[in-house]
């Protein structure tokens, strides 16, 4: 699949932006005033501005408005509401701990909720997807929330589950690895049953349709980088899972250094994010690829 | 709305003959010819008479190599465009309402003025029936040339998609595979009618029809052959004289 900057950055950074508001959903931490401003300025910018950013790939973003509406088969107009729905309440939850110096618990766990599932349909968006057999799989969901958690709670200085949840994402992605290797030979489409000829003998792609590329091999077909892949997941690997929990392991004396310590821990875990992203993106496989004797 | 209906009252469709096609790219031709002047946003090249042509097509065909383990490889031309789903995975992942699959006779169609160009309904598509315009910013597909089917400005021998009535070796057919008894159904009953990757589970209703055997090359060509002398066995003249004198050599 073609890695497009938007989707990427759109799935980073509100990922983290939703985990984050998860945690202070639940009160974590239980912050009010101006404090509490900084890291609901933080929450909000990360999430909307990665929902902003996946505006851009669209062909008429003016038209956005309308996917509200197919809920009711549509993963994608799921995130929609969900997104919106997290982010109002959670809206108001921020103007009580902002102004009013006041945490409504309900309201917090609802908005916590309401976070969570806004990331797990995002999720459900790349795994329904039967086409990507890389994505369709029980692990994608499991990927995105671990992540999203994990990020959440060294956003939120959530010190005592920080490392833990560190764990599992780190688990989470190196199992989707495993498995999203062996996906598309285990899913049983080759070009035979594309084609519908393999009973005949063996069916290889002898002449594609036009001498030139076009939307179908742009978008599905990215080869370029796959040779790095392993490179990068051992990058993505220690950024975003090692280096954090190394960062927020070692014990320091003095909350300025701790916090330096963290921030760092947050952009590592950032910076490997992004580059796990790239790589769930360019590394899937779409069964159309079949077609022209590609993968 | 992008919920699929329980059943359609017909499935209209293609049977592509693969026996018989022979790859001429006419039905290719044709479809842009059409869908580029009538229904929705016209099907945009860029840089169309450059160094990286591409554009929008709703049909295009490959061609495949099939090598069997006894006897000769076999070329097959393979046109693939929308085969208009019964379980549409490219009408259900629509967040808008613009994909839709009608009713009345299971075409698939896009409502233009709702896409918003997101791309997820050519992701769910295992066909590769769906191109994203690059000028329009929306998805285009495969219409099944609504706008010729029920046209009755047209010749009644027009009133089939423009692949159809353009192919010059009548390897595409068009009908209600709905029906049992129309002539398209009895067609798929007769040669076997195939679905394309059916482990996806989207139920195509357009049919491929498999390439018929072909004939077997026998230890004899022909039961003349043995009585026909050879036509050159010695050369003579020059080549004659050149083939004794490098022998000798």
């Amino acid at each position: 699949m073609h890695p497009a900057p938007s989707v990427i950055i759109f799935t980073t950074f509100s990922g983290l932006g939703f985990g984050l508001l998860f945690f202070l959903g639940l009160g974590q931490p239980a912050v009010t005033g101006l404090v509490a401003f900084v890291f609901y300025a933080i929450a909000f910018g990360l999430a909307v501005g990665g929902l902003l950013a996946s505006t851009f790939h669209l062909g008429h973003p003016e038209r956005a408005w309308k996917a509200f509406s197919q809920w009711r088969s549509s993963w994608l107009s799921r995130e929609g509401v969900c997104a919106v729905a997290a982010l109002v309440a959670m809206g108001l939850f921020a103007f009580g701990a902002v102004f009013l110096h006041s945490h409504w618990t309900l309201l917090g766990w609802i908005g916590a909720l309401l976070s969570l599932a806004t990331v797990f349909t995002t999720s459900m968006i790349y795994t329904q997807l039967k086409t990507i057999p890389r994505w369709n799989m029980n692990l994608t969901p499991a990927m995105f929330l671990s992540f999203s958690l994990a990020g959440g709670a060294l956003l939120s200085g959530a010190e005592a589950l920080a490392p833990w949840l560190l764990i599992v994402a780190g688990a989470v992605q190196l199992a989707y690895w495993t498995r999203g290797d062996a996906a598309l030979d285990g899913s049983g489409t080759n070009l035979a049953t594309a084609t519908g000829l393999g009973s005949r003998g063996t069916v290889r792609a002898f002449e594609p349709p036009h001498t030139g590329t076009n939307y179908l091999l742009r978008e599905f077909v990215h080869v370029v980088g796959r040779k790095h892949a392993q490179r990068l997941r051992v990058i993505s690997f220690g950024l975003a899972f090692a280096l954090p929990l190394l960062l927020i392991l070692i014990p320091v004396t003095g909350v300025v250094v701790k916090h330096i310590f963290a921030l760092f821990a947050v952009l590592s875990h950032l910076a490997g994010i992004l580059v796990s992203r790239w790589l769930f993106f360019a590394q899937a496989e779409h069964v159309v690829g079949l077609y022209y004797g590609k993968r | 709305m992008t919920q699929l209906p329980q059943s359609t009252e017909r499935k209209m469709g293609l049977v592509i003959d693969l026996d018989t096609c022979v790859g001429c790219h006419a039905c290719v031709i044709s479809c842009k010819g059409w869908n580029t002047e009538n229904y929705g946003a016209p099907l945009s090249d860029q840089d169309a008479y450059g160094a990286n042509p591409s554009g929008t097509f709703l049909n295009r065909v490959h061609s495949y190599e099939v090598q069997p383990d006894d006897g000769p490889a076999q070329l097959i031309h393979f046109p693939k465009s929308c085969l208009h789903c019964e379980d549409a995975p490219c009408v259900t992942v629509c967040p808008t309402g613009a994909s839709y699959k009608r009713v009345e006779d299971g075409i698939v169609l896009v409502n233009e003025s709702d896409c918003i160009g997101c791309g997820l309904c050519a992701w769910s598509c295992p066909y590769g029936a769906r191109e994203m315009d690059m000028a329009e910013g929306v998805m285009k597909k495969c219409t099944l040339c609504v706008d010729r089917i029920y046209n009755e400005n047209l010749p009644e021998v027009d009133r089939v998609p423009s692949c159809v009535r353009t192919c010059p070796a009548g390897a595409r057919h068009f009908g209600d595979l709905g029906d049992p008894d129309s002539d398209v159904s009895k067609l798929v009953a007769e040669r076997g009618g195939m679905d394309l990757m059916p482990e996806m589970g989207t139920k195509p209703v357009n049919k491929y029809l498999p390439p018929r055997p072909k004939d077997q090359v026998e230890d004899q060509i022909d039961i003349l052959a043995p009585l026909l002398a050879p036509v050159a066995d010695e050369p003579k003249g020059f080549l004659g004289w050149l083939d004794k004198t490098l022998e000798k050599l």
